[in-house]
């Protein structure tokens, strides 16, 4: 029946297509971990790069850098992060301001980092602002700002999502403790979906370690120590990225144990993440 | 809490504010004509559309490599991501499914430059060796592949891997619509006599056309402002060419290559010009986007990806 | 016309859950027959396994024989064959939203390769009428959703689906349980005058109208099924006590 060898067919091909996606992510890691590894030892993790042409060294000062980035941008991207969050979820629920906001909590994530990037070196690096501190040059104050402004969409929307969960039960019961509405919110219902708001944090901060783009022209990169907030900074991804387009070998070397690191933090954080989702250590309630 | 939520409106305000004010430049130089100008050289009469140190500034270039390699990237991820939903949704055995939508998850996490990176030590040369040589031969005669380009990249690279970094967007928002649809339809199909296929054809994937579309949008959303992955394999080329194993380039990509060593102020407003143009297009399609995921999935906040 | 389905032995588990216990009974063709006992009595379940729809679940089995006139629908038919000739309507009506009214009625000849469309018309067109939905939707037919009709209108609608593959059998569980009384009576006049073209088994939580509507009654209790005989017999003088307790509403 030609009905029944369609839908043999249809099964074949979604299994292809399955395998087909599958194929290219073991490809990456095998891969990676094929030329990294030999690279990855104490000097990679504590030394900065030397000049072409000398064997050894590592990006010590690369991970230190975007270390120092990511920070800066947990301090701005978490509290902006968690505040829009809990005011959609606790105070603004169904209004149209929430809708409004979460709309365009959407349309910020959306933005290419590239842009976010124009946009950072506009209104810190461009030399057309230069009284404020840590503007009118290259600094990793301006990559962190960038960094910090593209977590925050992610943070809003899991802090939402997390804070939705817990049942009323639990916010009627620290009303009828007599407590005023907003203290009652933060202290027990913020505490309770603490677990998944926690590891909301940790996706946007895995996503936003990775990226490159926004740096380019923000923190330049900096091929010596440095961890002023005044000047350029080296980071992990550009490090990356300069390194393995260079014609050298030893900077090749670099750049894939650096890719294996930072991969490697990545799938860390992603099955964490998806640890504490699926186990329903976030319901909180005993 | 609502100054936090405020705050997200005043970044983006200022977005679009900063790029508009550095975009002065350009636009009071060429207007909307800068995007499909073009000056042509005195000697051989040929298009000369970006030229920074000789003042030639045309975005048609840059345009027409993010339109084909987006587009085309969405040609070959959009049946690899609906199969996938399905086979995830309908067919796969419970043990199964966890692993592999974490699998489709972490591919989702992999940042743009290691994407770049294996495309260009890994993809790029397979596709230079094995792949091209059989499309020359074989489709050349549709003229959109030509033998002039040996070094393998070009928008069928980009398009690939393009392609791999979309697929668990569209996957992931396709299999969230495919389960919203509620499992009286599956069973009503069903005893109607319908085998598996035409149960999921017309019980699931009718049901959720909609916001299969918007995931399609989305991942167009994420192909047109990648940025790393694009520019290590699409060749920064500033022209126009048919052939798509030609060299071209991409909005994203020529603003990653040149805004931080910009030759003159009127280099970079046209470059900022440049990244205004993908700030609104995304806008627009993302918010596209979102509205037909939601008047599926009925307003619950969507998963963020 | 109906057939006849036998019932031999037939057992059926959800995972480890026993769910019907050696079910042994001959529902005669051309007549209506209710199965009536308490929630989660297996009801459901049986009728679910004349038309092989039980094995959908991933940790269903079934074991035992099921006849449907001469057919083995186990050991000799595939369950999308089986599904042609039985034809099923849920509790809650499910027309298809996306699909106008016409195309509801004729997406089951479509799936069976019927496109010309004089014939799809008759067809649709006798099956709504049938289903005594014709007079109030035939202006509206490609016009108006399925979706965009009352919960009783939607019921005969997917009644009138189910007819419209012409199937032998027409299983009903619990029809009208999501519906008002006078949708519910509309759908019990329905059943009264489909059972002379077709074999009707209809699950029921409502003893009323089991006794108005069906020629023989079978009553479930946890899995077995106590007593099937003439309904009159079943609701006045039943032959085993726990029929004459449930009956009697003494429990469920």
């Amino acid at each position: 029946m030609i009905r029944g060898f369609i839908d043999h067919l249809v099964t074949f091909l979604s299994v292809l297509a399955t395998v087909l996606v599958i194929l290219p992510l073991l490809a990456i890691f095998v891969y990676l971990v094929y030329k990294g590894a030999s690279s990855l030892n104490l000097d990679f993790f504590t030394k900065i790069p030397k000049t072409p042409g000398e064997t050894g060294g590592g990006m010590a000062n690369a991970i230190v850098g975007s270390a120092v980035l990511l920070g800066l941008a947990s301090v701005i991207g978490i509290p902006i992060g968690i505040g829009a969050g809990v005011f959609l979820a606790e105070f603004g629920r169904g209004t149209r301001l929430a809708n409004a906001i979460r709309f365009t909590a959407d349309v910020l994530n959306g933005v290419p980092s590239i842009v976010m990037g124009v946009a950072a070196y506009a209104l810190i690096v461009s030399p057309h602002i230069s009284f404020l501190p840590f503007t009118g040059h290259f600094s990793a104050f301006a990559g962190g700002v960038a960094l910090g402004i593209m977590m925050i969409p992610t943070i809003t929307r899991t802090t939402e999502e997390m804070l939705l969960m817990v049942p009323n039960a639990i916010r009627e019961a620290a009303l009828g403790l007599g407590v005023p509405n907003w203290r009652s919110v933060l202290a027990i219902t913020v505490k309770t979906a603490s677990p998944g708001i926690i590891t909301g944090c940790m996706l946007a901060f895995s996503r936003v370690a990775g990226e490159t783009a926004p740096l380019i022209f923000t923190v330049l990169g900096n091929a010596f120590w440095s961890t002023s907030l005044d000047r350029p900074i080296a980071a992990l991804p550009l490090q990356i990225y300069v390194f393995a387009l260079s014609p050298y070998d030893d900077w090749h070397r670099l750049a894939w144990a650096g890719s294996l690191v930072l991969i490697a933090l990545i799938v860390l954080a992603v099955s964490l993440v998806r640890f504490v989702t699926s186990r329903g250590v976030l319901k909180g309630t005993s | 809490m609502v100054l936090c939520g405020l705050s997200i409106f005043g970044i983006v305000l200022l977005i679009a504010v900063e790029l508009i004010k550095r975009s002065d430049l350009a636009w009071a130089k060429f207007g909307f004509q800068f995007f499909f100008r073009a000056d042509l050289d005195p000697v051989t009469h040929q298009p000369i559309y970006w030229d920074p140190v000789n003042g030639h500034f045309s975005a048609l270039p840059f345009v027409y490599g993010t339109l084909v390699s987006s587009f085309l990237s969405l040609v070959l991820a959009v049946p690899l991501a609906v199969g996938v939903a399905i086979f995830l949704t309908e067919m796969c055995p419970l043990a199964l499914r966890s692993i592999l939508a974490f699998l489709t998850e972490l591919l989702a996490a992999i940042p743009s430059i290691i994407y770049g990176l294996w495309a260009v030590f890994v993809l790029v040369p397979l596709l230079r060796e094995h792949v091209n040589p059989s499309l020359i031969k074989y489709l050349g005669w549709t003229g959109l592949f030509a033998d002039d380009n040996p070094t393998g990249l070009g928008f069928v690279s980009a398009a690939v891997i393009l392609a791999i970094m979309i697929l668990p967007i569209i996957s992931s928002l396709t299999r969230e619509v495919m389960i919203a649809v509620p499992h009286s339809q599956r069973e009503a199909v069903l005893a109607l006599g319908a085998t598996r296929w035409e149960m999921i054809r017309m019980g699931v994937l009718r049901n959720a056309r909609i916001g299969i579309v918007g995931a399609i949008i989305l991942g167009l959303g994420r192909a047109l402002g990648e940025t790393m992955a694009v520019t290590m394999v699409i060749g920064n080329t500033p022209e126009i060419h048919h052939s798509l194993l030609a060299n071209g380039a991409s909005m994203a990509a020529v603003i990653a290559n040149e805004y931080a060593e910009a030759v003159s102020d009127l280099h970079r407003s046209a470059l900022t010009e440049i990244g205004l143009a993908l700030f609104i297009v995304t806008i627009i399609v993302n918010a596209c986007a979102r509205l037909l995921v939601w008047a599926v999935t009925r307003g619950a906040p969507a998963r963020v990806v | 016309m109906g057939v006849g389905i036998e019932v031999i032995n037939l057992n059926a588990w959800y995972g480890t859950n026993h769910t019907l216990q050696d079910i042994n009974l001959h529902i005669p063709a051309n007549q209506a027959t209710a199965l009536i006992g308490p929630s989660g009595c297996g009801k459901s379940t049986f009728v679910r396994c004349l038309n092989r729809m039980h094995e959908t679940n991933p940790i269903a089995r079934v074991t035992g024989t099921v006849r449907i006139g001469n057919l083995d629908i186990y050991e000799d038919a595939k369950p999308v064959q089986i599904r042609r000739r039985v034809g099923m309507v849920f509790q809650r009506p499910n027309p298809f939203p996306t699909m106008s009214i016409y195309d509801n009625v004729a997406s089951g000849l479509k799936l069976n390769g019927y496109s010309n469309r004089r014939v799809l018309d008759e067809i649709v067109e006798k099956s709504l009428k049938n289903a005594a939905l014709w007079e109030e939707v035939k202006d509206d037919l490609k016009k108006k959703s399925g979706a965009s009709l009352s919960g009783g209108q939607q019921q005969r609608l997917c009644i009138a689906r189910a007819l419209a593959v012409d199937p032998e059998v027409l299983l009903m569980d619990e029809p009208a349980s999501a519906l008002d009384p006078v949708s519910t009576s509309k759908i019990e006049d329905l059943i009264f005058d489909l059972k002379s073209q077709y074999t009707i088994v209809i699950v029921t939580h409502n003893m009323q109208q089991a006794a108005r509507v069906a020629e023989k009654t079978g009553f479930f209790l946890n899995g077995r099924m106590v007593e099937f005989d003439a309904t009159h017999k079943i609701f006045t003088n039943p032959s085993d006590k726990r029929t004459e307790d449930y009956i009697t509403g003494r429990f469920g």
